[in-house]
């Protein structure tokens, strides 16, 4: 497991962020490679533009440099007013690492039958997560690169195609904290600016309806999570039962070893397609809500910046009238309240678009998502059906 | 034959004997008259023989003994052979008694004793039906007789014939005696008249049956194996009438059908061959009609019938004896042992029977005695089987002559051999005139043949009865026949009006106040005996012998059942004769058959759990309804209401009674405490509800075990729990209770003693079979785990769900866009009926895959069980075998030491630990048959379990992914819809 490659081209684009099909700039992550704790992805890009030197070439690129570049977009004045692409979350092999592990304690108690699926279970485990995680990465990318203004961004374009290592500074301990701290600060600047007046409904409403869809995604995100993951041990009491069954088939000498053998077998290809239903449900319905939830998480903050804003709009305004009251520094209190006021409605405008885009896109994601969830439903329990059928007629006809 | 009669006495000059002769005294004043009559030459003979037999015994005792009981056997012949039986038959209860000696002591009883022990038996009866004037005292006779039983006999008898007998028993158990027997017995015949030798080889064969008895744990053996003799057969049929209706495996029906077709094929053609003879029939019938009778005694039900019939048919043509032997001998062991036995016991009956016929007045009054015997021995068979068990000599040695009658009785079926038996009654008892015939036709009451000889009143009494029985039987073939014989004993015993489901059916338990479910069956024989007006006075006696005997019986009424399946399974490969061939292919299909046939016609259902009373005294009453088409309940359908501890209550009955014999009863549900405090605690949660859904449905799947297996569905306590409609209250179920923790704690030692028992293993089927069991074991409780934690995950699965649900309708109404609103409501809606879906399945899991492990985890724990049963037989034979062997390590020493004293205590030691030791081994055996024929229909049922819930399962498992498809089919358009 030291080292796996994902070499996938038909990769599931599970979570549809209904890009753009614009052919200038087209990005994918054709492999990765999994070091230790480190993810290589290789980043491969295909343009038409001319600032790019070559129309076709591949970086390597690890988790951090992505974070880096969403941190430079974040932190990058002009997009203010634009939903920054969430960054994709930290690649997460523990959890099936530690299954792993609990497997090889729990080798002796199985059978070597039972241990060996067990394990390909685990693979194809590790293996899922994996190519989710290069998903989620590719994706990240892929929406820098459909959205007009991200696609020019400079910093990008470096992380596309400087050939060299990053090398991305680590953020050191200062850093950590200090970006906690300002985590902090702007939970408690939200609160404080959350008593501004607000002066457009649309945002009143928006901001509302963020809020509470967040926290509903947020839950339903969870019990989805929950939910897939039961599903999966359901599958994988399939296999065990499937193997324990097989075991006493061996011993068995009787009429009944065929019968039993036979369903086993059953059990064994039924666990395969409760797997798929499992995996299938967690790609189409997990994965959608949590991405979602971390969209809805980036339009927030969207909101915020754009509060930011409105509130110091508002501070200049009456600072302005202070000066006023004062006549002191009048033109100065003017000029600032006038940036105040450009930089609001610049973000409210721009703010105003992305949202309405992002409403649209997550309905199209969301419909998306659903169909293919329930034709894969669908599938899978006619599959079962069969299966099922099958083995009723063989056993019957014995 | 005085003489020889005086004689007799010197031969016992020990002090026990000597004691029995002077309360046997009247007895053989009376005898002595008989004796003189009986007095023919074939005493010295007899004697020789005699000595022959027990020719390893140097000591002049020996042939003293042995002429005495020649000579009587003469007097007492008929008597013996008359009452052979009977003695057989209490020794075979006292070999089930830890007397070892009433093992050898019948070879030596036989041979010497019969003057002593045969002589008050025979005399009793033989008064008793001779001189009437005797009645009381031959009431006396019995009643002291049986009181002093076979104890005092047998030690006395053991003296004597154990110095003869012991050496050359003690080589061989059974096989040696047997040789010697037929050797005897053979040479008597050719020499004179042939019922001294008769006598010799009645007594050894007599011995043999009353071992077989013995070794059979109780009933069952005693009924097998008196099948397999000759004499017993009356006992047989009786015992195996009471014990085997009850017993009656489905499997024995068929056989029994089957057999008595064969039987009754040959026979006719034998009675032909005879009658033409009619000496010679009549010996043969004799034998013939042992063997039909224990036909009848095994089978009452089917197994036991087939082989004893098809080995009489066999012996009657070919060398009956032999055959008919070896099928009853269907006991392992036995098989040996009897077959010689029989065919001894065979030649000399013929031999003797024409010689006497034709000459000594001895002869004549031994017919007399026989008529006497067998008028009696019919009655006293049946009370002598009972008898047998106790310790009635007299019985016994009425049982011979029962012997004769006995197997008209048997053969309701075979005409032939019921005429055969007529006829030789004619010519043995021509002279013995009307009253022997007689006899043999109550006996007889199906067959005409003996009705023509024998007194009419006796037919159309007991021919009833038996022709319903036959036909029945032939006809149902069904594990019915139990309930057939049943009904057929009802039918008989009617005039007692005994309501007495199974066992009921014999009347002497009615007649009898100890009616024992044992009991009845052996009454039956008593019955015809009671109805015959001729015995009033027999019947007096006869119910004394039968309370004791009664009582005997019952303890060994377990034993019976072990029997019927062995003789089952032994008597087909034992039957060579293409007859018996026929039978045993012909067996398995139609055990099939009535295994299937019995599917339909029960059908119990537990239903509607109601809480009774309130707080802890409440308790959960549960419907159990019958729907049944079964004979041998009285109603169609009815139902009762139970409680779990009346359920518990009935397994601690049944598996007290069967589990020791090798059987597998399925155990009950588990109590749970915590179930039950919830449940009394009034508790409406689902969780409680679930606890008594789920015991309801154990207590289902437990009542239709106990109802599919045909040996527990006879059980009277079975029917009892269905019909009865007030139980009285179990007792000792409850789980802190002194019974409970006294079981807890035999539960312990049990455990201990196993561990410490180290059985080398002769039987590799055995071997592998516990093995396999273990290891099943094993399995099945790893995949009832996996099943479990499937179970659990799929409730997680359903809350999950469910919980899920919720939330998506929350993030549904919350949504701006309308379209996609409805579609996530739709989709809570399409979750939270999937959640539905997957709590049904987790139920399905539970109580179609999970529940049906957790049965066989406990089912495989009572196999276990019974294989620790037949390994505690086991380790009783050994250590049976270490002590015989210490034993004669002892008298060796004292043959060193030239102490004759203690050499005679040794010796009687000796033969009765081998009398031990030969009914141990074959309680062994007898449970390695039971266990071994357990085991494979616990296979049977498993595999077909198994194969029902597995298709039942992938059937819900299709229903509920159908369902499934269905709903996601119709959310698919509402997904479509989303703009």
């Amino acid at each position: 497991m030291t080292s796996s490659r994902e070499n996938d081209k038909e990769k599931l684009r599970s979570v549809s962020v209904d890009l753009n099909n614009d052919s200038s700039l087209l990005i994918d992550i054709p492999d990765a490679l999994c070091e230790r704790d480190k993810v290589k992805f290789t980043v491969h890009t295909k343009t038409t533009l001319s600032s790019f030197q070559k129309p076709d070439f591949s970086v390597s690129r690890q988790h951090e440099d992505f974070i880096w570049l969403h941190d430079t977009l974040v932190e990058t004045e002009d997009y203010a007013g634009l939903i920054i692409p969430p960054a994709p979350p930290k690649p997460d092999f523990e959890s099936p690492r530690e299954k792993m592990h609990k497997l090889g304690d729990g080798e002796a108690t199985m059978t070597k039958e039972e241990y060996t699926k067990m394990k390909q279970e685990l693979e194809a485990e590790y293996l899922a997560v994996f190519k989710k995680t290069v998903q989620v990465h590719e994706v990240f990318l892929q929406r820098l690169s459909s959205h007009p203004v991200f696609s020019k961004d400079r910093n990008f374009q470096i992380f596309l195609e400087y050939d060299q290592d990053l090398s991305v500074r680590r953020k050191n301990a200062k850093e950590m904290f200090g970006g906690f701290f300002k985590n902090m600060v702007k939970t408690a600047d939200e609160v404080i600016i959350s008593g501004i007046k607000e002066v457009d409904d649309f945002f009143e409403q928006e901001k509302t309806f963020l809020l509470d869809y967040y926290s509903k995604i947020k839950d339903s995100t969870a019990k989805a999570e929950k939910m897939t993951r039961s599903h999966k041990n359901v599958a994988d009491d399939y296999i065990h039962v499937s193997a324990t069954l097989n075991s006493m088939c061996a011993e068995d000498n009787t009429a009944l070893k065929v019968h039993l053998e036979k369903f086993a077998d059953l059990l064994e290809k039924l666990r395969k397609v409760e797997g798929r239903v499992a995996s299938d449900q967690e790609l189409k319905l997990t994965e959608l809500l949590r991405y979602y939830m971390r969209d809805i998480q980036a339009a927030k903050d969207l909101l915020y910046r754009r509060a930011r804003a409105l509130a110091n709009y508002e501070n200049s305004n009456k600072a302005l009238d202070k000066a006023r009251l004062k006549s002191k520094d009048i033109a100065q209190a003017e000029e600032h309240q006038q940036q105040c006021l450009q930089k609001f409605d610049k973000l409210s405008e721009s703010c105003k678009k992305e949202l309405t885009s992002f409403k649209g896109r997550r309905v199209v994601a969301f419909r998306k998502n659903l169909i293919e969830m329930a034709e894969l439903e669908i599938k899978h329990a006619k599959n079962s059906v069969s299966l099922l059928q099958g083995c009723i007629d063989m056993l019957n006809s014995n | 034959m005085a003489t020889s009669s005086e004689r007799t006495p010197p031969p016992f000059p020990e002090t026990e004997d000597m004691d029995v002769d002077t309360e046997i005294e009247d007895l053989e004043s009376n005898e002595s008259e008989y004796t003189l009559e009986d007095g023919i030459g074939p005493e010295t003979d007899a004697n020789n023989v005699p000595d022959d037999i027990f020719s390893g015994s140097p000591t002049g005792n020996v042939s003293n003994p042995i002429m005495d009981s020649v000579i009587k056997s003469d007097t007492d012949a008929i008597n013996e052979l008359d009452e052979q039986p009977f003695d057989t038959a209490p020794k075979e209860e006292p070999n089930e008694a830890p007397d070892n000696n009433s093992f050898w002591t019948p070879l030596g009883t036989d041979v010497s004793k019969p003057e002593d022990g045969g002589k008050n038996p025979l005399m009793d009866p033989g008064e008793s039906d001779m001189c009437t004037p005797d009645q009381s005292s031959a009431e006396d006779f019995l009643s002291e007789s049986v009181a002093k039983p076979l104890a005092e006999w047998e030690l006395e008898t053991d003296s004597d014939p154990t110095n003869e007998l012991t050496r050359e028993a003690e080589n061989d158990l059974i096989g040696e005696p047997v040789s010697d027997c037929e050797d005897i017995p053979v040479v008597d015949i050719s020499h004179e008249s042939v019922s001294v030798v008769s006598e010799p080889l009645f007594k050894e064969p007599l011995s043999e049956v009353t071992e077989p008895p013995v070794c059979d744990d109780d009933v069952s053996e005693l009924l097998s194996e008196p099948v397999s003799v000759v004499s017993e057969p009356l006992f047989k049929e009786p015992l195996s009438d009471v014990t085997e209706p009850p017993v009656c495996d489905d499997d024995f029906s068929e056989l029994l059908s089957e057999p008595v077709s064969d039987c009754e094929d040959i026979p006719v053609v034998d009675v032909i061959s005879h009658e033409s003879v009619s000496v010679v029939s009549e010996p043969l019938f004799k034998e013939p009609l042992s063997d039909v009778t224990e036909p009848p005694v095994c089978d009452d039900f089917s197994e036991l019938l087939s082989e004893p019939v098809s080995v009489v048919s066999e012996p009657l043509f070919k060398e009956p004896l032999s055959d008919v032997t070896e099928p009853p001998v269907c006991d392992d062991d036995f098989s040996e042992l009897l077959s010689e036995p029989a065919s001894d016991c065979k030649d000399i009956p013929v031999v003797d029977v024409i010689h006497e016929s034709v000459s000594v007045d001895s002869v004549i009054k031994s017919d007399t005695d026989a008529i006497n015997e067998l008028d009696e021995q019919p009655i006293d068979t049946a009370p002598k089987e009972e008898p047998n068990k106790a310790p009635d000599n007299n019985s016994f040695w009425t049982p011979l002559s029962t012997d004769v009658t006995e197997p008209p009785v048997c053969d309701d079926f075979s005409e032939l051999l019921s005429e055969p038996v007529s006829v030789v009654s004619e010519p043995l008892f021509k002279e013995p005139l009307s009253d022997v015939t007689e006899p043999p036709v109550c006996d007889d009451d199906f067959s005409e043949l003996l009705s023509e000889p024998a007194s009419k009143q006796h037919k159309a009494l007991f021919s009833d009865p038996p022709d319903d029985i036959f036909s029945e039987m032939l006809n149902c073939k069904d594990k019915q026949q139990s309930s057939v014989f049943s009904a057929a004993s009802v039918d008989m015993l009617c005039l007692e009006a005994e309501n007495a489901p199974i066992t009921g059916p014999l009347s002497d338990d009615t007649k009898h106040p100890p009616s024992e479910c044992v009991m009845r069956p052996t009454s039956p024989a008593a019955n015809p005996d009671s109805s015959s007006d001729s015995r009033p006075r027999d019947e007096e006696e006869e119910q004394d012998i039968f309370a004791e005997a009664t009582v005997e019986l019952s303890l060994d009424s377990p034993a019976i059942a072990r029997k019927r399946v062995e003789p089952s399974r032994l008597l087909t490969p034992a039957s060579s004769t293409s007859a018996s061939s026929n039978i045993s292919k012909q067996q398995p299909k139609m055990l099939e058959e009535l295994e299937e046939e019995d599917k339909f016609e029960l059908n119990v259902s537990v239903t509607n759990p109601e809480k009774v009373g309130e707080g802890m005294n409440a308790y959960m009453a549960y419907r159990v309804s019958t729907q049944t088409t079964l004979p041998m309940f009285k109603r169609k359908a009815f139902e009762v209401r139970r409680r779990f501890s009346d359920f518990l209550g009935m397994y601690e009955k049944l598996s007290e009674k069967l589990s020791q014999n090798g059987y597998i009863v399925p155990p009950p549900p588990e109590k749970s405490f915590l179930g039950m405090t919830k449940m009394k605690v009034g508790k409406e949660d689902p969780s409680s509800v679930e606890f008594v859904e789920k015991r309801r449905a154990a207590l289902e799947r437990f009542l239709q075990k106990v109802l599919c297996h045909p040996t527990l569905l006879q059980d009277p306590d079975v029917r009892e729990f269905l019909e009865r409609e007030e139980l009285p209250r179990a007792v000792n179920t409850q789980t802190f209770s002194g019974a409970g923790f006294l079981k807890i704690i035999n539960r312990a030692t049990e455990a201990v003693s196993k561990m410490t028992i180290k059985m080398n293993e002769s039987d590799v089927w055995f071997e592998e079979k516990l093995q396999e069991v273990e290891g099943e074991d094993q399995q099945l409780r790893k995949l009832h785990a996996m099943v479990d934690s499937l179970v659990n995950h799929r409730k997680d699965l359903s809350a999950h769900t469910a919980m899920f649900a919720k939330s998506i309708g929350m993030l549904g109404s919350s949504e701006d866009n309308t379209a996609l609103s409805r579609a996530l409501c739709q989709l809570a809606e399409v979750e939270d009926k999937i959640e539905q879906l997957h709590q049904e399945q987790a139920g399905n899991d539970f109580f179609i895959f999970a529940e049906l492990l957790a049965d066989y985890i406990r089912l495989l724990g009572a196999v276990r069980g019974c294989f620790d049963q037949r390994m505690k037989m086991w380790q009783r034979w050994q250590e049976a075998q270490n002590m015989l062997q210490k034993k004669r390590e002892v008298e060796a020493k004292l043959l060193w030491a030239n102490k004759p004293e203690k050499l005679q205590l040794a010796k009687d030691e000796i033969t009765e630990w081998e009398a031990k030791v030969t009914q141990y081994e074959r309680d062994f055996e007898r449970i390695s048959a039971t266990v071994r024929k357990e085991v494979i229909r616990f296979e049977k049922e498993k595999a077909k379990d198994f194969k029902k819930q597995t298709l039942k399962y992938l059937q819900v498992l299709v229903n509920s992914q159908q369902q499934l498809i269905k709903y996601w089919e119709a959310f698919l358009p509402e997904a479509k819809a989303i703009a």
